[in-house]
């Protein structure tokens, strides 16, 4: 043991039988946010919404059986470099060290990827990062949670063949993919081209360079190519300017179905009414109408606790989508205190059991006030993802709707190419996977 | 006072052309090379060893590259970042591709690759100059990012053209912790900034800034430009490659083509502006000051403001005083902080009596 680390562990000491009798148990949560740079958007609205939950929770239950929640921003620039040293920084901070680090970037998710199994540290990925993390069995520490690249793709195919009157009515019908042309974008590929052979649809892909600005001529092939359809695998700048540049060519905004990163109303906002009827996919919903948001309102805001400046975004789809983040968090951290003692503050070890056996099913999200909000989910040591299931909403001009029910991944298909990449992974890295049937 | 190299004679051709011909530097060199080999990992907690330290030795060995061929050759460059890239994917196909190969041989053919690579896109520097060789190295910048994309094969068919470094193992020793990490990236950055001190007062140095100072005067007297502007290409590529190996090797593990953008090119360029163009001792400090102003901000700022301002305020308060601060030193030493270290040593010189 170095010098510097005894000596800190002999202030620790100290502070501990110094005070522990005096202060509950604080669990710390670190959190790698973005408040400047290209991304800003997105972070300040999703880490908002995380913290106020957190903050709500703490003020409505004091903390999870007492133990109240900590936590601490370090600025990434959604850079992988700061993202790493955020990650570092935040590893050893609380009682505890971190509980769970969720990057919300996917260059960070890959850099840190082999550090947190290492660390014992939990890294949730909720709809971006790793496809093939869901198999929990190769990568028994991350979690892309909720649902991935791979299960929107499906479920993008089952909308549209809905509309389209079932799926036997796709052969033949053009879809164009307009994509990011970056390791996000490419993701969309091999799902449907898979999707592709088996119901017989033409697809098209069609590149948009970062940071997607300039969008003439892949509209003019969209204009050539008349498809039944147009999705929008998109992020940032990108998204406005495509639906600005549909409007133009004369492409019906019904036709185009975005993914979860173009369906926000940072996305259609700026494109004003080019974006009206433009339908994307979400695994949280818009709008504040739900007591989880009533209750941030009530015992957050009311109190001036409240950690975004601009109010009106409270209820928009990024603030939601960060009140996901604290929703299954807590859950998780939640249901590791069932296991390892109540109002114990946990390790990330703990912690990453916890999330490993969520069980949000629709009676419990009704206890937590978000029936409807985000879909039910179920994890296992199998699996990782836990649900699949995405809503479909659209945009009227001035909010976004939601316009179907749940609708599920194709499990089958996602399932088996998860499985594949994930076991080439394993190969190539030497990895054993664990054995399910073992776990509890 | 202390720093005064009066009767040190030179008594040997030897002795005149050392790296460091002043006694108290090679002392200072020597102590400062020792204290980071041996006190810091011994004293230093994972956290420093792997978040700040390795970063800032890698970006110290990228910034010598730019400097080699804008400080030296004066050829600017923007295509720093693609350069770390080639070295980056070079390093992991030919340790993915070739059973037993060498970690150091690895990263060494992945500079290499990024040296071929810097060559043709050198090429153009032998006919434009100035800021339209920046646009010719932006284009590099792009092309190579953008072949690492599409090409799938340098990512090795993975999904997401995302590689993951391999375990690193030097004759049978695994350097998996950070202490050894770090002792590896501080043995490869030492020896390469020993050589280019080195090498930028050999006769290759010396016509890089011949041609750096006036082009047609170095023709003139006989120093064959193509030569000269390729060989700084090559070499500014080369170390720029190595230090994107080690970025992959030993600090982040797994990188994606996307990491290697403009942003990082940039910032190697401002490495060399704040640390001093054309110096070896600025490369480092300009990295060190690029690294780490951010991160000390990014700790200091919230504890001094604490609750007072939301999060958002500070995230962007960081960033004005970044820029502020990046300013300042421009206005009161343009030539960097290595000048400001000359100037420091020139005083040092005369301490305690000045005339």
């Amino acid at each position: 043991m170095n010098l510097k680390k005894t000596v800190i562990l002999g202030a620790a000491v100290a502070g501990l039988l110094g005070s522990s009798m005096a202060i509950a148990a604080e669990q710390f949560i670190g959190l790698p946010s973005y408040r400047v740079g290209p991304y800003a958007a997105g972070g300040s609205g999703i880490f908002g919404g995380w913290i106020d939950y957190m903050q709500m929770i703490n003020e409505r239950d004091g903390g999870i059986n007492g133990v109240k929640l900590a936590w601490e921003e370090c600025e990434t620039e959604y850079n992988n470099a700061r993202g790493v040293e955020c990650y570092e920084r935040l590893k050893e901070k609380g009682e505890t060290g971190n509980s769970v680090f969720q990057p919300l970037s996917t260059g960070i998710t890959y850099s840190v990827l082999d550090k947190v199994a290492k660390d014992k540290i939990p890294l949730v990925t909720m709809g971006y990062g790793r496809t093939d993390a869901a198999d929990g069995r190769v990568f028994p520490y991350v979690f892309p949670l909720i649902t991935t690249y791979w299960s929107q793709a499906t479920t993008m195919i089952k909308y549209i063949a809905g509309k389209e009157g079932g799926t036997d009515k796709l052969k033949g019908k053009k879809i164009a993919l307009l994509y990011h042309d970056s390791a996000y974008g490419k993701e969309s590929h091999a799902v449907l081209e898979k999707m592709a052979e088996r119901y017989g649809y033409e697809l098209t892909k069609l590149a948009v360079a970062h940071p997607g600005n300039e969008q003439q001529s892949q509209w003019l092939q969209i204009r050539q190519l008349r498809p039944d359809w147009v999705i929008l695998w998109g992020w940032g700048v990108m998204n406005p300017t495509a639906l600005k540049s549909a409007a133009k060519t004369g492409f019906s905004r019904e036709k185009m179905v975005g993914v979860w990163w173009s369906g926000a109303e940072e996305d259609t906002v700026p494109a004003g009414s080019a974006a009206k009827g433009f339908t994307a996919a979400g695994y949280n919903v818009a709008g504040e109408n739900y007591p989880v948001i009533k209750d941030i309102e009530k015992f957050v805001y009311a109190k001036g606790h409240g950690n975004m400046e601009d109010k009106g975004r409270i209820g928009s789809v990024y603030y939601n989508r960060g009140v996901v983040h604290g929703l299954i968090t807590v859950e998780a951290i939640r249901k590791a205190q069932e296991k390892f003692g109540k109002g114990k503050a946990l390790t990330g070890e703990q912690v990453r059991w916890g999330f490993e056996n969520l069980d949000m099913d629709d009676k419990r999200l009704g206890e937590l006030g978000a029936t409807g909000f985000l879909p039910p989910l179920k994890t296992s040591c199998l699996d990782h993802e836990g649900s699949g299931k995405v809503k479909y909403q659209q945009w009227d001009g001035n909010k976004w709707n939601v316009v179907t029910d749940w609708i599920d991944a194709d499990k089958e298909l996602v399932r088996g190419m998860i499985e594949e990449s994930a076991a080439a992974y394993a190969k190539e890295k030497g990895i054993t996977p664990r054995d399910c049937s073992k776990e509890m | 006072m202390l720093y005064r190299e009066a009767g040190q004679f030179k008594a040997s051709y030897e002795a005149d052309q050392q790296i460091f011909p002043i006694l108290q530097d090679r002392i200072g060199v020597l102590l400062l090379i020792g204290f980071f080999a041996l006190a810091v990992p011994l004293f230093a907690d994972q956290y420093w060893l792997k978040a700040i330290l390795i970063p800032v030795l890698i970006f110290s060995l990228a910034a010598i590259g730019l400097n080699i061929l804008t400080g030296y050759a004066g050829q600017l460059s923007l295509g720093s970042a693609a350069f770390m890239a080639v070295g980056a994917f070079g390093a992991y196909n030919f340790m993915l591709r070739i059973d037993g190969m060498p970690f150091l041989v690895a990263i060494l053919l992945g500079g290499l690759c990024a040296a071929l690579v810097g060559v043709m896109f050198g090429l153009p520097s032998l006919r434009i100059k100035g800021f339209y060789l920046a646009v010719a190295t932006l284009a590099a910048q792009f092309f190579i990012v953008w072949a690492l994309v599409k090409i799938e094969w340098f990512s090795n068919y993975s999904s997401s053209g995302v590689i993951t470094a391999q375990e690193i193992e030097i004759l049978g020793f695994a350097f998996d912790g950070p202490q050894s990490k770090y002792l590896l990236t501080l043995f490869v950055v030492v020896v390469m900034a020993l050589l280019a001190k080195n090498m930028v007062r050999s006769t290759t140095g010396r016509s890089w800034m011949a041609v750096r100072d006036m082009d047609v005067a170095a023709e003139v007297i006989g120093i064959r430009l193509m030569r000269t502007k390729l060989t700084a290409f090559a070499v500014s590529s080369f170390y720029c490659g190595v230090a994107g190996a080690l970025y992959a090797y030993t600090y982040i593990g797994t990188v994606e083509p996307e990491g290697f953008n403009l942003d990082l090119s940039f910032k190697i360029l401002f490495m060399i502006i704040i640390g001093g163009v054309g110096s070896i001792m600025g490369s480092f400090l300009g990295a060190a000051f690029i690294v780490l102003l951010p991160i000390a901000l990014d700790v200091f700022v919230p504890m001094l403001l604490g609750d007072l301002v939301s999060s958002s305020f500070v995230s962007n308060l960081q960033l004005i005083v970044f820029g502020g601060l990046i300013v300042f030193f421009l206005i009161v030493e343009p030539h960097g902080l290595a000048r400001l270290w000359q100037i420091g040593k020139e005083k040092l010189r005369l301490w305690p009596f000045p005339h």
